[in-house]
């Protein structure tokens, strides 16, 4: 989120060379302008999930929408088993990452390749940016308890 | 003196062309028409292309080309026109017709102001009318028009977007079920007959209907504009050949002092549909209209249309006598004026709505012509702006009171006061004019801040590209009391008619992916794990995806000679601006480009035996050169099992993906 702002504030302020200095205040002041409204299509993916609660069992309601996810979304490039295809193998990912680490890197990909370490390494090895796939946060909530079913938990 | 140089002199002529272009630039054009790198631009500018039969998109003030958004034409740049999903887009009554002439855009209205949801244009050539999405810039749905020639006076919309007109340019022998249609050509004037059909709009959907078609004298139906406001329940006409020439226009059709404006009262008009006045022809044109679920066309041919009949039905329409051949017929902001512009007059009469009424319910008649009621040229007209130039073709209006119109013979747009009837600016544009734009200007409220000038020459405003040269646009500073020339920009066909609309009404409704899940097309994979292929007869169904950077499957293997094979790619990312594209050797239509969630299909024949490359065409990523795959052709009545795999090789043994 933090990106997102810095990026929307950069804009504001540098709003238009070519137009008058009133409208630039404007502008400035927060005033809708072509640009904004561009950018600021509404998109699923983006904001920073901070925390997220674990509990057992398992909802294995959630599991099942997951694999339907999963099947679309994720296999293309992830597996059950610990081969790297595209991406790694999601055995025992549950237990190498925090939940709320695979929440962003499923829903808020840019912070996270921008920030965090780990992210980076793994674009170094992949090469392929982890790609926005159009997944809710609570679709994304699903697919963790999928993963941990799918690392055995019950 | 050759033509082309024609326009040139006559610009030296008025005295008001500097002595090169670069004089007429002002010291701060450059900034005015600056968007840095990254920066957005104000307007969309959405234009016409001409002979190309497709739009372009460019932004504005910058004069940056974004899209050309695929229309009447194939373009094997995204497959359009060419893929299984798309073909039937271009289907009409004569069959597949992969190219038109494209004039003019109408964006739609909503009271009378741009909505931002849907752009229309004509096709010229073979009737019809497009309506495009500005939510996907995609065509979603064709309309022919039957008893029809020459769409010109089109796409037009009512206040509403109630309706889009068609016009037809060329009169000729209507060719309804039954008509006699093979008759000698110089019977035009017992025999040949025009059109205006009226296109309802479905108001959510956007889904055309032809409602009904007006059956007109045999002259040429040139241009028009709806009304609104007070005239919003009319549309009006230019009209040119009332001589009814036949051979040699040029000449036989400039005879006569004054040509027509034409009044339709359309609400009237519905009236009578409604009534049950209308009769039904038999006639046959194509409806094709794509699916944004399916991501497929449909083409379904129609047999009737209803039709009025002007001289049986009383006060439908209405000609008002308008000197020397009339092009433009436009209608300013208010509502109250209609401005003719006559090829060949040195006047630009404009008509005033008011009088029209008053004279039509005075019934100040000066005759009739072809049954049609003739109002009187003094009892409609508001006034004559005198001597604007050489040449007047098309007014657009900023809603401060001024018209802008262009004159192709002195090469200038001439500013004028609407009210006043006086010139108060004029500048030169490189070179002829034809159509111009100024953004909102056919609105209620325009936007006003430019004017784009669509030149019908270019001659030396590029580096030169041999005999071809690309189009030539100017765009202008109307902001303050004179115009000033800021910028010009190539495009793409020769561009017609244009429209500008506000960034803000457009860009946040811009779509960026299709989500999969919506995915209803028939062929859809949505699963690495459905990837299969299919043989039914001597046609084999590749159900195919894409993701970077691997299609499944990637190896095929059981094609045999005499074989059609049918790629149906589904893109399974849902990323923005994240397509595929797939190609294979020796396909004689296209590639296919493939968005975010699509599912688009190819048809390969193979001619050969042998082992076919396929591969992605668009850089999808680092290992993009890795997307590609192989496709194995053996020898008809062969044996080779039907296969397909990724990632099965025998050396590695990496467990298939696919199965």
């Amino acid at each position: 989120m933090k990106l997102k702002l810095l990026i929307t504030c950069a804009l504001s302020l540098s709003l238009f060379s070519c137009t008058s200095r009133q409208e630039a205040e404007e502008a400035a002041k927060g005033s809708p302008s072509p640009v904004d409204a561009a950018i600021e299509q509404p998109e699923e993916h983006g904001t920073e999930v901070k925390e997220i609660v674990l509990s057992n069992p398992l909802n294995m309601e959630w599991v099942e929408a997951a694999k339907i996810i999963y099947d679309t979304k994720c296999l293309s490039c992830h597996k059950l088993t610990d081969e790297k295809v595209v991406g790694p193998g999601w055995k025992d990912v549950t237990k190498r990452r925090q939940p709320v680490w695979i929440m962003n890197m499923i829903t808020n990909v840019d912070m996270m390749l921008e920030e965090d370490e780990e992210a980076q390494k793994l674009l170094e090895q992949c090469l392929v940016r982890m790609p926005n796939q159009n997944i809710s946060q609570d679709e994304a909530r699903q697919l963790i308890e999928f993963m941990r079913h799918n690392d055995g938990e019950k | 003196m050759n033509y082309a140089t024609l326009p040139l002199f006559l610009v030296a002529l008025h005295g008001c062309a500097p002595k090169n272009p670069t004089q007429a630039i002002t010291g701060d054009a450059a900034e005015k028409v600056y968007v840095a790198p990254g920066k957005h631009d104000e307007f969309y500018n959405i234009v016409s292309g001409g002979f190309s039969g497709q739009v372009t998109v460019y932004g504005l003030p910058s004069g940056r080309l974004f899209r050309q958004i695929p229309v009447f034409s194939q373009n094997p740049e995204s497959g359009w026109g060419y893929s299984e999903e798309t073909k039937p887009m271009l289907m009409t009554s004569h069959g597949f017709a992969p190219w038109d002439d494209s004039h003019h855009i109408a964006l739609s209205t909503t009271n009378g102001e741009h909505d931002g949801k849907w752009a229309f244009v004509n096709g010229n050539n073979t009737p019809r009318i497009a309506r495009i999405s500005l939510k996907t810039f995609r065509t979603e749905e064709i309309i022919e028009i039957p008893n029809a020639s020459g769409n010109h006076s089109s796409p037009f919309l009512t206040e509403n977007s109630e309706y889009a007109i068609a016009g037809t340019r060329f009169s000729f022998p209507l060719d309804y079920t039954g008509a006699n249609t093979d008759v000698a050509i110089n019977s035009y004037k017992e025999n040949f007959k025009g059109t205006v059909s009226f296109v309802a709009i479905n108001k959510e959907t956007g889904n055309m209907n032809i409602a009904f078609q007006l059956l007109l004298p045999g002259i040429n139906f040139d241009l028009s504009r709806g009304g609104r406001g007070p005239s919003r329940d009319w549309f009006f006409f230019s009209c040119y050949n009332t001589e009814q020439a036949n051979t040699l226009l040029e000449v036989n059709a400039s005879q006569k002092d004054k040509d027509f404006i034409m009044a339709v009262n359309w609400k009237k008009c519905e009236e009578y549909v409604k009534a049950g006045k209308g009769k039904m022809l038999g006639v046959k044109y194509a409806h094709n209209t794509y699916s944004e679920e399916t991501h497929s066309a449909t083409s379904t041919i129609i047999k009737e249309v209803l039709t009025l009949d002007p001289k049986e039905l009383k006060d439908l329409i209405y000609f008002m006598p308008c000197p020397k051949s009339p092009h433009g017929c436009d209608v300013d902001p208010t509502g109250k004026y209609i401005v003719g512009s006559g090829k060949l007059a040195a006047i630009i009469p404009v008509f005033s709505f008011d009088k029209i009424i008053k004279a039509i319910g005075d019934k100040n008649f000066e005759g009739e012509y072809d049954g049609i009621p003739v109002l009187k040229y003094d009892a409609v007209l508001h006034g004559e702006v005198k001597k604007p130039g050489l040449g007047p073709l098309h007014t657009e209006f900023d809603g401060k009171g001024f018209a802008y119109t262009s004159f192709f013979v002195s090469s200038e747009i001439v500013k004028w006061d609407i009210e006043k009837l006086t010139v108060v600016d004029r500048v030169p544009t490189y070179y002829s004019i034809g159509h111009l734009c100024i953004p909102g200007g056919p609105t209620v409220k325009p936007h006003g801040k430019y004017v784009i000038a669509y030149n019908k020459i270019t001659k030396d405003r590029y580096l030169p590209t041999g005999p071809e040269l690309t189009q030539s646009a100017q765009l202008y500073d109307i902001s303050g009391e004179k115009m000033k020339l800021l910028l010009d920009f190539p495009t793409i066909g020769e561009p017609h008619y244009a429209e500008a609309i506000p960034a803000t009404l457009v860009a946040p409704n811009s779509l960026k992916i299709f989500k999969i899940e919506n995915n209803k097309h028939a062929y859809v994979t949505k699963s690495e794990k459905d990837a299969r292929v299919v043989r039914e007869g001597n046609k084999i169904h590749v159900y195919m995806t894409s993701m970077r950077s691997h299609f499944v499957p990637d190896n095929i293997e059981g094609i045999r000679l005499g074989d059609e094979v049918y790629f149906h790619v589904t893109n399974l990312e849902q990323d923005w601006d994240v397509p595929h594209g797939f190609a294979v050797k020796g396909a004689g239509n296209a590639e296919l480009l493939i968005m975010p969630g699509e599912t688009a299909t190819l048809k390969w024949v193979p001619d050969r035996v042998g082992v076919q490359a396929i591969y992605c065409t668009d850089f999808c990523s680092a290992l993009h050169q890795e997307m590609q795959g192989y496709a194995r052709v053996s020898p008809a009545g062969s044996s080779t099992p039907l296969k397909w795999s990724t990632g099965e090789t025998p050396e590695a043994g990496l467990p298939a993906a696919s199965k």
